[in-house]
C-alpha cells in the first residue's frame, strides 16, 4: 500500500513535469488562413451588434449601460453548442461570437472572423490573465483574433459517498477494471477525443502526443480504441447540462467529466470535483468578429467594455467560471471568492489544462513531417464510438 | 324570370364558380396543395439533396456538388449499421408491445366492461395525450433513475432495474405511443356486431379460438394503421434515447449530432428511417391491409 502510494506520488511529480509548459506557444505554428484586413481605427458607431453567445454572456444587467454609453444597440443569440455557433457565424448574420477554442480556430482558418487591432481595445490589459493570452486557438500567425473572456476546466466529477475520496486518475473513466462500470459518464462532442488523447498522453507515452490537438492518423486511431474501450464501460454521454447534474444527484453516475459550474448546481456535498494527474482539457471563451460585419465599431466597443474589471467579472460570476481580467478578484471579497473557487489567479492549475482547440490538418504541436487529423476526421470517428 | 336575374346580382362568386369547373377545384386545393408542395415536400427535398454535397474537410464548410461518399459512410461504418439495425429492433419491439397491451385492452373496454368503466378507461388512455411529450419524456427518467421510485419500490423483492439502457428507451416509446395503438384497434373491436361473437359461441368456439378467428381477422387494419404511428414515430425519435437510453444511439441521434457537424451524413441518414416506414408500407399493401383501412 505504501509502495503503491509512493509510486503515485513520483507519478505526480513527473506528471507535472510533462505537464508544464502545456499552454501551446502559439509562434512556432504556421497556419495557412484567408488574408483578412485588420480594423485601422475607430468610426461612428453603428447602432446595433448582432451577438452570438453562451447562454448567461449577455445579460441586461450590463448591456443596457453599453447601449446607453455607445447607442448600440444589443441583440443576443444563445447557442448551445460550439457547432451551433460555428454554423450561426456562417450565415453571415451576425457580428461577435463568444467562441470556446474548439470553435475559434474553425472560424479562423474558415475566413468566418477577421484578425483584431488590439490598440483599439485599452481595457485589453496586463490584467488579463497571462495563460488566457496569445494562445494558438485565437492568434495564427502572431495575429491575434480573440478578446479573452473567461476560461474553465473540465475536471473529474464524483461522488464521495461512493467513491471514498477524490480517485487520483482519469483511469476509474477509462480501464475496463474500473470499480464504477455503468455509472460513468463522458462529454458528448468530439472534441472529447482530446480528453482520451491527454490520457494517453500520459500512460503511453511510446505514441508520441505532445499536444492532444495534434494527432496524426495513428495517434488518433489509438485514442478511438480508448474511447471505444471506455463506451463498454459508459452509462451515460451527457451534452444537456440539466441531465447530467440529475444523473449525479440521482446516483446514476459515479465519476465523470463536469465543470466547476455543474458541481455547484448539484449542490450536494458529496459531489466533488478533482484535477487527476493526467491534467485534463478545458475550455478558453474569446469574442471573435466576424470578416463579413457592417457593426464593427459596435463590436470593438464591446470588446472593450466587456474586458472591463467589473463587466468581465458580472459575465464570469454570472456563467460560472474563471473572468479573463483578473484585477476583477481584487474588487470586493465576494470577487475574491468567485475568483479562488474558479482558480482564476492560479496559473499553476491551468498549466495543466489543454484548452479546447479546433484540430486542423497542420500540426498545431510544430511538427511539419505528417498530416495531422482535422476536426471533419474527428467528427467520423467520434460517430464510430457510441455505436 | 326576375327571381334568377336578382339570384345572379347577389351571388357573382358562386354563379361564376358553378359554370368553371376547374376554377372550382383550383379554388378548393389551393391552401392544401401550396401547403403539401410548397412546405412540406420542398423542405424536406432542400434537406434530402444535402446528402450528396461535400464537406469541406478543412473548414468543415459545406458545398453544394455530387458525391455518394455519405451513403458510402453510412453503409460501411460499422457504428451506423448497428444503429440503424437497433433502431428498426426498438421501433418493431415498441410496436409488438402496443399490439400485445390494446387487444385485450380492446376486447375488454369494447364488450365486456360497462359504459362507466369504459369511459373511465378511455380517458385514461388519452390522458397521457394532454401533457407534453418532454414532461412524459423527464417523468420517465426520474421514476427510471437509480434512486427513482420502481427501484425503491422493487428493492424489498431484491429487482433491480437495468438502468438507463435500450429496455428502458422500449418502455418509454411505448408509454409515448400507446394511444395511437390502443384507440384505432378499441374503435374496431366496438364495430365488430356482437352477434358474430354469439354465432362463434354457437359453432362451439371458446373464447381464445373466437379471437384468433373472428376478432383478429376483423381489427387487422387498425392494428395497422396504429402501427404505422408506432413503428414510424419510434424510428424517428432521439430525445428518448438521449433521456433514458443512456448511451444508447439511434438513427435520430445521430442525425441530431451531426445537423450541425456534418450536414451531408445527417441528411443520408434520414433517408434510413423513410426508406424503413416504405418498405414497411409495401409490405403492408401486399398484404392487402391498406385497402380494408
Amino acid at each position: 500500500m505504501k509502495a503503491k502510494k509512493l509510486g503515485r506520488f513520483s507519478l505526480l511529480a513527473v506528471s507535472l513535469l510533462i505537464v508544464s509548459g502545456c499552454s501551446s506557444d502559439s509562434s512556432s505554428v504556421s497556419i495557412e488562413v484567408p488574408d483578412i484586413p485588420m480594423h485601422q481605427e475607430l468610426g461612428a458607431f453603428e447602432g446595433e451588434l448582432n451577438i452570438v453567445n453562451w447562454s448567461g454572456f449577455v445579460e441586461p444587467a450590463w448591456t443596457d449601460k453599453f447601449t446607453a454609453d455607445t447607442g448600440c444597440k444589443v441583440k443576443p443569440r444563445v447557442a448551445g453548442t460550439s457547432d451551433e455557433m460555428v454554423t450561426l457565424m456562417r450565415t453571415g448574420q451576425y457580428d461577435i461570437v463568444s467562441a470556446s477554442g474548439d470553435a475559434a480556430l474553425r472560424l479562423i482558418v474558415g475566413g468566418d472572423v477577421q484578425p483584431l487591432n488590439l490598440d483599439l481595445i485599452p481595457n485589453f490589459s496586463d490584467d488579463i490573465a497571462p495563460g488566457m493570452k496569445g494562445n494558438i486557438y485565437d492568434t495564427v500567425n502572431n495575429k491575434p483574433y480573440g478578446v479573452p473572456i473567461g476560461r474553465g476546466a473540465n475536471l473529474l466529477q464524483y461522488n464521495d459517498d461512493v467513491t471514498k475520496g477524490a480517485p487520483p486518475s482519469w483511469d476509474v473513466v477509462w480501464e475496463l477494471d474500473t470499480p464504477y462500470k455503468g455509472k460513468i459518464t463522458a462529454y458528448d462532442a468530439p472534441i472529447y477525443i482530446a480528453d482520451a488523447a491527454v490520457y494517453l498522453m500520459y500512460h503511453n507515452p511510446e505514441l508520441g502526443i505532445k499536444n492532444p490537438y495534434a494527432l496524426d492518423q495513428k495517434q488518433l486511431d489509438a485514442a478511438i480504441s480508448l474511447l471505444k474501450q471506455q463506451n463498454q464501460i459508459i452509462g451515460e454521454y451527457w451534452s444537456d447540462v440539466f441531465a447530467q447534474i440529475g444523473s449525479f444527484t440521482g446516483g446514476n453516475t459515479v465519476v465523470g467529466t463536469s465543470w466547476e459550474i455543474l458541481r455547484k448546481f448539484a449542490a450536494k456535498d458529496n459531489i466533488k470535483t478533482t484535477l487527476p494527474i493526467e491534467g485534463s482539457t478545458g475550455w478558453f471563451d474569446s469574442w471573435l468578429v466576424s470578416s463579413k460585419t457592417k457593426n464593427v465599431n459596435c463590436a470593438y466597443a464591446w470588446m472593450d467594455y466587456t474586458s472591463k474589471a467589473d463587466v468581465n467579472g458580472a459575465i464570469a460570476m454570472n456563467f460560472g467560471m474563471a473572468p479573463a481580467n483578473i484585477a476583477f478578484c481584487k474588487t470586493s471579497a465576494k470577487a475574491q471568492a468567485h475568483c479562488d473557487e474558479y482558480f482564476a489567479e492560479d496559473e499553476e492549475f491551468f498549466k495543466r489544462i489543454w484548452p479546447w482547440t479546433t484540430p486542423i490538418e497542420t500540426c498545431v504541436d510544430g511538427r511539419k513531417d505528417v498530416k495531422c487529423t482535422s476536426f471533419q476526421e474527428w467528427t467520423n470517428a467520434w460517430a464510430t464510438v457510441k455505436g | 324570370m326576375s327571381t334568377i336575374k336578382n339570384y345572379k346580382a347577389t351571388r357573382p362568386v358562386s354563379s361564376y364558380l358553378i359554370k368553371h369547373s376547374r376554377v372550382r377545384l383550383v379554388g378548393l386545393l389551393a391552401l392544401p396543395i401550396l401547403w403539401i408542395v410548397g412546405v412540406y415536400i420542398l423542405s424536406l427535398f432542400l434537406l434530402l439533396i444535402t446528402a450528396f454535397w461535400f464537406v469541406d474537410p478543412f473548414t468543415s464548410l459545406v458545398r453544394p456538388g455530387f458525391t455518394l461518399e455519405s451513403f458510402n459512410l453510412l453503409f460501411t461504418t460499422p457504428a451506423y449499421i448497428a444503429t440503424s439495425i437497433r433502431t428498426l429492433f426498438i421501433a418493431i419491439c415498441v410496436t409488438i408491445i402496443c399490439i400485445l397491451f390494446a387487444v385485450p385492452l380492446g376486447i375488454y373496454m369494447a364488450k365486456v366492461a360497462s359504459s362507466r368503466v369504459r369511459n373511465l378507461l378511455a380517458v385514461a388512455i388519452t390522458l397521457p395525450l394532454w401533457a407534453g411529450y418532454l414532461v412524459k419524456l423527464i417523468a420517465m427518467r426520474l421514476v427510471f433513475s437509480e434512486q427513482g421510485f420502481f427501484n425503491w419500490a422493487l428493492a424489498p423483492i431484491g429487482i433491480k432495474g437495468p438502468g438507463f439502457s435500450v429496455p428502458i428507451v422500449i418502455l418509454t416509446l411505448t408509454y409515448l405511443w400507446f394511444p395511437y395503438m390502443a384507440l384505432p384497434v378499441f374503435t374496431a373491436i366496438r364495430q365488430i356486431p356482437s352477434n358474430l361473437f354469439d354465432a362463434s359461441s354457437d359453432l362451439g368456439a371458446k373464447g381464445f379460438m373466437t379471437i384468433y378467428r373472428i376478432v383478429l381477422p376483423l381489427i387487422v387494419p387498425a392494428i395497422i394503421a396504429g402501427s404505422v404511428f408506432t413503428f414510424s414515430l419510434s424510428l424517428g425519435d432521439y430525445l428518448a434515447a438521449r433521456f433514458t437510453g443512456g448511451k444508447t444511439q439511434m438513427i435520430g441521434s445521430i442525425i441530431a449530432s451531426n445537423i450541425n457537424l456534418n450536414p451531408p451524413i445527417a441528411a443520408a441518414f434520414s433517408m434510413v428511417p423513410i426508406s424503413f416506414v416504405v418498405i414497411y408500407l409495401v409490405v403492408a399493401r401486399r398484404t392487402g391491409s391498406l385497402e380494408r383501412m
